[in-house]
């Protein structure tokens, strides 16, 4: 599948967004971040910033941006519908928190509530974001029981990188949020890894017998494509870049995603106090960065089945 | 509504493709962009029509545009057991298609009264996630109008009451110059269509993705070698032992015919 920036760009951005805010609703509400207004400035507006910078890119991989609030329709069947009215939902509740955390300096209490309705919501919109993918039966390595998963746990860790450095700048429960972020760095690579496993295992979804229906001939292979250059199925559904190099881009992945922050975090750990919020700072960059090479892993290294009328042995 | 339609019609308009008649001309693929660059989803915009040197994604500069009706080629099966058979592919206006139910907008949509799948090109944003959802590439999307088109199944000329009865089916049925496809209701079993699909072993393409496609394929027919089944005179049969006993090896072969032919390759390969 062709990894399109705008998308990969939202996903991971939003997704790290909606993981601080899921943090920042829960450490409000149950007092493991002070209502501080520089905690709540900055980390509303990292969270806030990153959710509505994703959703803005989203739409410039539109045809038609202007028609975007029309994606709000249809939500009874569609999940990227769903997506885009759980993102807009959960703007309600994150705003007030927002507003009773910097403006009153309460986060706890009613305000507190708020703050876990938009925990709830930015699950549910990863959740959403996810499933746009996971129900999808022509692309076998989205259409898995880990790709949801998947995106939580990427989610969770990225916010999670972000919500350490946060309280290590501002107070609050530095130390649970650093270790938190060492827990969900681990979980995110053991959900990848075992995905990887999984799809690198696992059967096609296709062959070029099946999807032709001319197996019981023999084998099959494309003689003649329809056209003579690369139509827009084979543009969109037939990239074929990464799949090359993914041993290599799958431990870049590691290395700066997982490693890196991991390694910081823990010099984090060692320094302390104000000095931590350097090493803290690179993890949150290398760790959304790592995120950025797996998200567009996951759209290169997906086979649809469509390219096997185009010439694929298999997808 | 991209829901699908709670009741679905009895009607089922649809295709028959025949893979053993289809000689690969590619007619029905260009009548189709003749007819379609004209019609309901006008116009199906092509990019770098003359190959010229502009490149649109930074890929290639070959020339691509919108059609609805794709022709592949493919040799199945090895040797003398092999053969060529050629395979149009549109949408298949599928029974409970992904496409439709993936839509954010209500863009798609499964007709109730004759299940043809279309596009509200007025509603459509583009986001293409119905092209990721067919399994069957049936879905293009349209650089110029920033909207996802697709096969209507001709419906400004099935139910177009301008034209004489006999034009009032998809296009690319009127063109195919050798009959290979059929139009008509594969809901009714008493149709034409329904009664060849049964009589040939009609299938559907990829059925484990659980789209339950509409239209359906007629399977090549097995191949015919022997003279007299391919209608030629069974004398002639003579004739082509002795040239199948006296190609292969190049040696002197029984018949005459066999000799003569070892003879002059002999000669010819000096």
């Amino acid at each position: 599948m062709h990894p399109a920036a705008s998308v990969i760009f939202f996903t991971t951005a939003s997704g790290a967004g909606y993981g601080l805010l899921f943090l920042l609703g829960l450490g409000g509400a149950f007092g493991l971040m002070p209502p501080d207004l520089g905690l709540g400035l900055v980390g509303q507006t990292v969270a806030l910033g990153l959710i509505t910078a994703g959703l803005m890119a989203s739409t410039f991989h539109l045809g038609r941006p202007e028609r975007a609030w029309r994606a709000l329709s249809q939500w009874r069947s569609s999940w990227l519908s769903r997506e885009g009215v759980a993102a807009v939902a959960t703007y309600a509740p994150a705003g007030l928190f927002a507003l009773g955390w910097v403006v009153f300096g309460e986060n706890r209490g009613v305000w507190g509530v708020l703050g876990v309705l938009a925990a709830l919501g930015a699950v549910a919109t990863v959740v959403c974001t996810g499933m746009i993918y996971a129900s999808l039966p022509t692309i076998r390595q989205w259409r898995h029981p880990l790709t949801v998963p998947g995106y939580l746990a990427i989610a969770l860790y990225t916010g999670a990188l972000w919500a350490a450095l946060l309280t290590a700048a501002f107070g609050g429960a530095a130390t649970l949020f650093l270790w938190l972020a060492v827990l969900a760095g681990v979980a995110a690579a053991a959900v990848k890894a075992a995905y990887w496993r999984a799809i690198d295992s696992a059967p096609a979804a296709a062959t070029a017998e099946t999807a032709t229906g001319l197996g019981h001939l023999g084998r099959v292979r494309l003689l003649e494509a329809p056209s003579t250059s690369r139509n827009y199925v084979m543009r969109e559904m037939g990239y074929r870049v990464a799949r090359k190099h993914a041993t290599k881009l799958r431990a870049i992945a590691g290395l700066l995603g997982v490693a890196a922050p991991l390694a910081l975090l823990l010099v984090g750990a060692a320094v302390g106090g104000d000095g931590a919020v350097v090493p803290l700072f690179l993890a949150a960059l290398a760790g959304s960065a790592g995120a950025v090479v797996e998200r567009w892993l996951f759209f290169a290294e997906a086979t649809h089945v469509v390219t096997t009328y185009y010439g694929a042995e298999a997808a | 509504m991209t829901s699908l339609p709670e009741t679905t019609g009895a009607t089922k308009l649809g295709l028959v493709i025949d893979l053993d008649i289809c000689v690969g001309c590619h007619a029905c693929a260009v009548n189709c962009k003749e007819w379609n660059a004209g019609g309901h989803s006008a116009p199906l915009t092509d990019w770098n029509a003359y190959s010229g040197t502009e490149s649109v994604d930074g890929e290639d500069a070959g020339a691509w545009g919108v059609w609805f009706n794709r022709v592949h080629t493919y040799e199945a099966g090895e040797g003398a057991e092999g053969r060529t058979v050629h395979f149009p592919r549109s949408c298949l206006h599928c029974e409970t298609p992904a496409c439709v139910t993936v839509c954010p907008t209500g863009a798609s949509y499964k007709r109730e009264e004759d299940g043809i799948v279309l596009v509200n090109a007025d509603l459509c944003i583009g986001c293409k996630l119905c092209s990721w959802a067919c399994p069957y590439g049936a879905r293009e999307y349209d650089h110029a109008d920033g909207v996802m088109k697709k096969c209507t199944l001709c419906i400004d000329r099935i139910y177009n009451e301008n034209l004489e009865e006999i034009d009032r089916v998809p296009v690319c049925v009127s063109t195919c110059p050798v009959g290979a496809r059929h139009y008509g209701d594969l809901g009714d079993p008493a149709s034409a269509v329904s009664q060849l699909v049964a009589e040939r072993g009609g299938y559907d393409l990829m059925p484990e993705m659980g789209y339950r496609p509409t239209n359906k394929y007629l399977p090549p027919r097995p191949a015919k070698t022997a003279c007299g089944s391919t209608g030629a005179p069974s004398r002639l049969q003579q004739l082509v032992d002795e040239a199948a006993d006296a190609v292969p090896q190049g040696a002197p072969a029984a018949g005459t015919g066999g000799r003569f032919l070892a003879w002059v390759d002999t000669v010819l390969s000096r």
